[in-house]
C-alpha cells in the first residue's frame, strides 16, 4: 500500500514536470520573450527598450541548459514555479501571487455553491428519469437533455442577463460585493446559468450510470425480496451508482480554484476567472503560465487523492 | 496559390472522399446496414446535418470575376462563392429589421425593402448571408480540427496498446501531462503562443481533443491485440504494419465516427467562447453573437442578429447531437463509456 501511495506520488511529480515543460515550449520557444516584450511595449518599441524591459522581467537570459548551464531559462523557469515565485504581470507589473490570493474568494464563492448545487440538481433529475427509463419521461428528459446541451454558454448569458435582470429586474446585471448578506443576488444570476449550461451533460452521464445500475443482479434480488421501487432507487442503485460518479466529480473540484472563465467576466465578478480574461485580453503571459500551472498542479493533487482513496475503499481496484 | 483555388481543390477532394465512403458504406454490409438504420432513426437530424454541408460546400466554391456592373468595386477583382454571388448587392447603409422597407435608426427607405429576412447589421449587411457564411467556419473547425486530431490520436493511441512497453509509458505520459491541465486554459494559451489564425485555433483545439479519442483507442487496442484473429495473423507471420491496417485499424473505425460526432459540438461550442475573449475565427457564429452582445441593451432592441447566430448554432449542434447518439446506439453501445 506504501509503495503504491509512493508510486503514485511519484508519478504525480513526474506529470507536473511534464507540464512545466509544456508551458516552457509554449511560453518561451513558441513565442520568444521578444515577441512578449514586443507585445507588452507595443510594435515600434526601440530594442534598448525592450532588452530593458526583458531583464526587468527575468527574460534576458540564455533559454536551453547547453547554452548556459548556470543561468539559463529552463532551469530559472522550474525553480521559480516550483517555489512558487510567480513574479510580476507582464502588463502591469502588480504581484501575480497577491492577485491570485485577492481573486480567490470571489472565484470559491460562485464556484462552490454552483458545483454543489450542480451535483444536487443532477443527481435528483437523473434519478428520476432513470426511475421512468424506458417511458415517455425518460425520453423527454434526455431530449430536454440534448437541447440544453446544444445551446452556446454565451447564449444563456446574454438571455438571462436580459430576461431576468433587465425585462424581470429581480437581480442586478452584474457586480459583486463580498457583505454576506448581498452578496446572494450578486451570484444567483451566474449560478442559474452555470446550472443551465452544466446540466444537460451531466443528467445524460448520470443517467447512463444509474440505468446500467438498474440491470444488475443485486437489483434483482432486492426487488425478489419485495423491496419497493423508490426504495431500490434510494438506497441500491444511488449508492452503487456513486462510485462512476464521484470519479468524475471529483476531478472536477480542483478547477473549481481557477474559477469560471465566462461567468465571471459577463456578471463582474472579480476572481480568477477574470483575472484570466484580463490576462488574454492584455497579453499578459506570465499570469496566464501561472494560472494553468496552478490549475494543473491542483488537477494532479486531486487526482492522486481520489487514487490512493479508491484504493482504499474500493477492494476491486487492483493496485498494478 | 490563391486561397481560393486551394479551397476549391480542397471542396474537389472532400466531394470525391465522400463518394467514395459512400461507395465503401453500400459495398459493405455491416456499414450499410449501420447507415439504413441511422437513417431509420434521425432523418431530420441527418437532413438539416445535410443543408448545412451543402450551404457549406457552395460558399466554398468561389472564383474570380462576374462582379461588373456593381456598386461594390471590389467584387470585380476578388473571388467570391456561390453564396455570395446570391447575396451580391444586397448592402444597406445601417441596421434594418427583417423585412422591414426602411431603415430601423432614422427610417430612411432601404435599396432593397421587405428583402432582408433576418435584416440586416450595423454595418447594413444582410444577417441570412453572414449567417449563411457562418456554416462553412462551423464546419470548417469541426474538419479541419479532427484532420489534426484523429490521425493524431489513432496513431499514439494504436501503437501504444499495439506495442505497449516504453511507447505505452511516453503516450500514457504525454496524455496524462496534457489531461492534466485545464482544457480551457491550455486552449487559450496555445492560441495566444502561436498567434491568432483560423489555423492556430483547429491546432489548439486538435491538441486538447485528441486525448479523449487516444485513450479509447489505446484501451480498444489492448483488447484486440490478444482476440484470436489477431494471435492468429501474428502466428501466421503477418507481418506488424499488415496486421494494425488491416486487422486492428478497421475495427477502432466505428470509435472513431463516434467520437467524432460526439466531439464536433463541443469544439463549435469552444470555438465560441474563443471568439467572445477575442481569439476565435472570423465569421464565426460565436463571432457574431459577440458583436451582437451590446445591441440587446439598444432601446428599442436589435434582437434579429444575435437570434440569427444563436439559431443556426443550435440547430447544428442539436441534429449533430442527435446524429451521434445514434450513432453510438447503432455502433457500440458499450465500449465507450468503458474506456472513459
Amino acid at each position: 500500500m506504501l509503495a503504491y501511495v509512493a508510486r503514485r506520488l511519484a508519478y504525480g511529480v513526474l506529470t507536473v514536470f511534464g507540464v512545466l515543460f509544456f508551458l516552457f515550449v509554449l511560453f518561451f520557444t513558441v513565442t520568444d520573450p521578444d515577441d512578449i516584450a514586443r507585445r507588452a511595449l507595443g510594435e515600434k518599441a526601440l530594442p534598448e527598450v525592450i532588452q530593458q524591459w526583458k531583464v526587468n522581467h527575468g527574460y534576458d537570459r540564455p533559454l536551453w541548459p547547453w547554452q548556459d548551464f548556470d543561468d539559463n531559462m529552463l532551469f530559472e523557469h522550474y525553480r521559480r514555479m516550483l517555489s512558487f515565485d510567480f513574479g510580476r504581470s507582464d502588463t502591469d507589473d502588480s504581484l501575480i501571487t497577491e492577485r491570485i490570493r485577492k481573486g480567490a474568494g470571489p472565484s470559491l464563492a460562485l464556484t462552490v455553491p454552483l458545483f454543489t448545487l450542480g451535483l444536487v440538481v443532477g443527481i435528483t433529475l437523473s434519478l428520476l428519469v432513470a426511475f421512468f427509463r424506458e417511458t415517455y419521461i425518460d425520453s423527454a428528459g434526455v431530449f430536454l437533455c440534448v437541447l440544453a446541451m446544444s445551446v452556446s454558454i454565451l447564449l444563456y448569458i446574454v438571455g438571462a442577463q436580459y430576461l431576468i435582470a433587465k425585462m424581470l429586474r429581480w437581480f442586478p446585471i452584474s457586480g459583486f460585493d463580498p457583505n454576506p448578506e448581498v452578496i446572494f443576488r450578486f451570484l444567483a444570476l451566474p449560478i442559474v446559468v452555470g446550472l443551465m449550461n452544466g446540466f444537460g451533460s451531466d443528467v445524460r452521464f448520470y443517467r447512463t450510470v444509474f440505468v446500467e445500475e438498474t440491470g444488475r443482479d443485486y437489483v434483482r434480488t432486492a426487488r425478489a425480496k419485495g423491496c419497493g421501487e423508490g426504495r431500490i432507487m434510494m438506497r441500491h442503485v444511488l449508492q452503487n451508482g456513486m462510485i462512476p460518479i464521484l470519479t468524475r466529480v471529483v476531478l472536477a473540484i480542483p478547477f473549481l480554484f481557477t474559477g469560471a472563465l465566462l461567468l465571471e467576466a459577463f456578471f463582474g465578478i472579480p476572481g480568477l476567472g477574470s483575472l484570466t480574461v484580463d490576462a488574454i485580453q492584455g497579453n499578459d503571459f506570465s499570469t496566464l503560465r501561472t494560472m494553468v500551472y496552478i490549475g494543473s498542479l491542483l488537477f494532479i493533487l486531486g487526482q492522486i487523492l481520489t487514487d490512493v482513496s479508491y484504493s482504499l475503499a474500493d477492494p476491486r481496484v487492483r493496485l498494478e | 496559390m490563391e486561397t481560393h483555388v486551394v479551397s476549391n481543390l480542397v471542396v474537389a477532394l472532400l466531394l470525391a472522399g465522400g463518394v467514395w465512403t459512400g461507395v465503401a458504406i453500400r459495398r459493405d454490409r455491416l456499414w450499410s446496414e449501420a447507415a439504413r438504420s441511422l437513417w431509420r432513426r434521425r432523418p431530420i437530424a441527418l437532413i438539416v446535418v445535410a443543408v448545412y454541408l451543402a450551404v457549406a460546400v457552395l460558399d466554398s466554391i468561389a472564383w474570380v470575376g462576374g462582379g461588373e456592373g456593381q456598386a461594390d468595386a471590389v467584387a470585380a477583382h476578388e473571388a467570391r462563392s456561390v453564396v455570395d454571388r446570391a447575396f451580391a448587392g444586397t448592402r444597406e447603409a445601417s441596421f434594418s429589421a427583417p423585412l422591414a422597407d426602411a431603415e430601423f435608426y432614422g427610417g430612411r427607405p432601404l435599396q432593397r425593402p421587405g428583402s432582408h429576412l433576418f435584416g440586416t447589421d450595423i454595418l447594413g449587411r444582410d444577417v441570412l448571408y453572414l449567417t449563411i457564411k457562418g456554416a462553412r467556419v462551423a464546419l470548417l473547425i469541426g474538419g479541419l480540427t479532427s484532420m489534426i486530431a484523429i490521425p493524431l490520436a489513432l496513431l499514439l493511441g494504436v501503437s501504444a496498446g499495439y506495442f505497449g512497453g516504453r511507447i505505452d509509458d511516453v503516450v500514457f505520459f504525454v496524455m496524462s501531462t496534457l489531461a492534466s491541465m485545464p482544457g480551457l486554459l491550455l486552449l487559450i494559451a496555445l492560441i495566444m503562443a502561436m498567434g491568432r489564425s483560423t489555423l492556430s485555433v483547429c491546432i489548439a483545439l486538435g491538441v486538447t481533443s485528441w486525448v479523449g479519442l487516444c485513450r479509447v483507442t489505446r484501451g480498444e487496442t489492448f483488447k484486440l491485440r490478444e482476440l484470436d484473429y489477431v494471435q492468429a495473423a501474428r502466428a501466421l507471420g503477418v507481418s506488424e504494419a499488415r496486421i494494425i491496417f488491416r486487422h486492428l485499424l478497421p475495427n477502432l473505425m466505428h470509435l472513431v465516427i463516434i467520437t467524432f460526432v460526439l466531439m464536433f459540438s463541443g469544439l463549435v461550442l469552444s470555438e465560441a467562447i474563443l471568439s467572445w475573449l477575442g481569439i476565435g475565427v472570423d465569421g464565426s457564429w460565436g463571432q457574431m453573437i459577440d458583436q451582437a452582445r451590446n445591441e440587446l441593451s439598444r432601446d428599442p432592441i436589435i434582437w434579429w442578429n444575435i437570434s440569427a447566430a444563436g439559431v443556426a448554432l443550435f440547430g447544428l449542434l442539436l441534429a449533430v447531437n442527435f446524429v451521434g447518439d445514434a450513432l453510438r446506439d447503432i455502433l457500440d453501445p458499450r465500449t465507450l463509456r468503458e474506456n472513459q
